[in-house]
């Protein structure tokens, strides 16, 4: 049918479900389920490497929400992910239970992002990059002016240690599994909702969007602080295995370059493409993280290759190839015939 | 006190130089090189290299390096940046934030984690001082960084308004495609407006490296603070980024004054506040009220 022609509304059918997206949907909760039973039956080594790898793919669906579908490209969430250790530690000093104060930590990270996005968010392109590695920069040096910190020699969450190790592990594991969950949750919700749709108009034209009603700034502001609160949790839950606070680790820019290599590799733009790219750099972690540095110049050469040959990533690659989706984010319109009898839906 | 306004003022020099590159690369392609604080570290590496293994003279190693720099530039421009530029604004910011790991951990994996530095190899220049009428004393290196900085923005002054390539840089920089229609190579006028801005980028490194100690990792920093200069001076202005590195310099100076960390702090300060002045000048930036007032509204919707 021509691109002109008016389509009675009866007529066109919106699956918001298409290709047994709800049958994938399914199969996560019971993983999701199977997971959260894993560390009765597996060995700690197994539950601390999972830890791991629940905070590397909690980072990479934020900064896929961030520069995937709402089109800004941070270099600074490392400001969250630390800043959110900090609060956290901050919250144990003031006398809060350990696993409360996580949270609490987290909740103060997206605190400070949306106080932020009041002045970030104005920014451009580049000079929003730029303006965020600045602000993780400035924080950094303002977490290690407190004296709690000891400047470059960091702290401890000392509190941890009075839980039995076994426990603590376990309980690390979940706390790690559930702010995954849940982060990946609001994510996949926000994302199929008319905020994901915004997101992705502004992402391309943020003047057009603006123009057929699109509010630019509240849009952006959501999905900014959803995606520094993401990252608070992965910084909370990473302080919670490590138990150590070194402010130049978790204030790191090298967060960023893995967060940049999971999704490029993985694929930016597809909600599935980031835990592909998370599972990938786990798997490098573990076989080449011992060449150090090198293996981090890797990383980056081969983000770069990734971005000028296959910029949507290994699972843009498999979809485009199989034409399949495994969660949906978005909606298949089909439109009847004038002909067609009509339906019963 | 007006010591350290005077070591900012000088600082500001150094900073114009690492920011020259940067503000010509983002005038003419539109870009903002995530890399160029890792280039600046990479040029005095290569200086480091020509002094300390083949044991060149310091200032040979400089000039020696600069067109290497130059080449890199072009090289980069044609094979990675062109080719980013096509796709929107996503791509040129994810492969130089790549190009960034890329060279830091590619510089530690070569030169290893020690911090090096030229200030041994330049003489009495590290530490020899004048002193002016007033009894304020001025380092001769920061001095002579100064007036390099100078003769740098000068130069590029006499390059863009005077000479054919200068007109074609500025030209392109309008309008690329209308420059196009006027027979101008737009992709060879960017090519070697990215080795002029990695040689300077490169200088500003070797710089560094006489006057300060410098690491693989130095580079995010070095980018931070150029940037900041840029934006302090006003993008596209040239001898803005003059004016902007002095106001960092000077705010850097007066931090350290009160502490230790103030030094970075108070230029993170400066700019953060140059940037929130600015948006709050404009008429599209609504802080307090109205943006609490459209938060509310889109929590009723």
């Amino acid at each position: 049918m021509s691109a002109t022609a008016i389509v009675d509304a009866e007529r066109v059918t919106v699956d918001r479900w298409p290709q047994g997206g709800r049958r994938a949907a399914v199969a996560c909760l019971v993983v999701l389920a199977g997971l959260a039973v894993l560390p009765f039956a597996a060995s700690g080594w197994m539950v601390d490497k999972l830890t791991m790898l629940f905070v590397f793919m909690l980072l990479a669906a934020m900064w896929n929400l961030l520069a995937g579908y709402a089109g800004v490209v941070s270099v600074g969430q490392q400001a969250f992910f630390g800043v959110a250790a900090y609060f956290a530690l901050r919250a144990v000093a003031g006398g809060m239970p350990p696993y409360a104060a996580l949270l609490a930590g987290a909740v103060g990270a997206a605190a400070v992002a949306w106080v932020m996005s009041f002045f970030l968010l104005r920014l451009k392109d580049g000079e929003f990059a730029i303006a965020t590695w600045v602000v993780a920069e400035a924080l950094r040096i303002l977490v290690m002016l407190d004296p709690m910190v000891q400047g470059e020699t960091g702290t401890s969450l000392i509190a941890l240690n009075n839980v039995e190790p076994q426990l603590r592990r376990n309980l690390g594991y979940w706390f790690a599994l559930v702010s995954l969950a849940t982060a990946g949750i609001a994510a996949f919700v926000l994302v199929r909702r008319r905020v994901g749709s915004a997101a992705q108009a502004i992402r391309d034209d943020d003047e057009a969007a603006a123009a057929v009603g699109v509010r630019v700034f509240v849009t952006r502001q959501a999905i900014f602080v959803l995606a520094a609160f993401g990252c608070g949790l992965a910084g909370v839950a990473w302080l919670a295995s490590a138990i150590t606070f070194l402010p130049r680790t978790h204030f790191g820019v090298q967060w960023t370059v893995f967060m940049l290599f999971m999704v490029l590799v993985g694929g930016l733009r597809s909600f599935e493409g980031p835990f592909v790219g998370a599972l990938l750099l786990f798997a490098l972690q573990e076989l080449a993280g011992d060449f150090g540095a090198w293996y981090l110049a890797g990383l980056g050469a081969v983000a770069i290759l990734f971005a000028l040959y296959l910029p949507d990533g290994l699972w843009g690659w498999v979809r485009a190839r199989a034409g399949w989706t495994f969660l949906p984010t978005g909606v298949r319109i089909s439109v009847r015939r004038a002909s067609d009898p009509p339906t019963q839906t | 006190m007006i010591d350290a306004a005077i070591q900012g003022l000088l600082l500001g020099g150094y900073y114009a130089i690492l920011a020259a590159g940067l503000s010509l690369m983002f005038g003419v392609m539109r870009f903002i090189n995530l890399a160029h604080g890792d280039l600046a570290v990479a040029g005095a590496y290569g200086v480091l290299f020509g002094v300390l293994t083949l044991g060149l003279p310091v200032w040979a190693a400089v000039l020696a390096m600069l067109p290497l720099m130059a080449a890199l530039g072009w090289l980069l421009q044609r094979w990675l940046f062109a080719r980013a530029l096509r796709a929107g604004f996503l791509l040129p910011l994810l492969v130089t934030f790549g190009l960034g790991a890329v060279l830091q951990n590619g510089l530690y994996g070569v030169f290893g984690s020690d911090t090096l530095s030229l200030g041994n190899h330049i003489g009495a220049l590290s530490w020899a001082s004048w002193t002016l009428p007033g009894g304020v004393v001025v380092g001769q290196l920061p001095a002579l960084t100064f007036l390099l900085a100078l003769a740098v923005l000068g130069g590029l002054q006499c390059l863009l308004s005077r000479t054919r390539l200068g007109r074609a840089i500025r030209a392109t920089a309008t309008d690329a495609e209308a420059a196009q229609l006027c027979g101008v190579d737009a992709g060879r006028v960017h090519r070697a407006a990215g080795a002029i801005a990695v040689s300077l980028a490169g200088l500003a490194g070797a710089l560094l490296a006489m006057r300060a100690l410098v690491n693989p990792y130095a580079g995010p920093a070095q980018l931070i603070t150029a940037f900041e200069a840029v934006v302090i001076g006003g993008i596209g202005s040239l001898w803005g980024t003059l004016a902007g590195g002095i106001v960092l310099g000077v705010a850097q100076s007066l931090g350290a004054l009160v502490t230790p960390q103030g030094f970075d702090l108070a230029g993170h300060a400066a700019f953060l506040l140059v940037l929130v002045a600015r948006l709050a000048g404009a008429r599209r930036f609504q802080l307090g009220k109205p943006a609490l007032r459209t938060y509310l509204k889109w929590r009723r919707a």
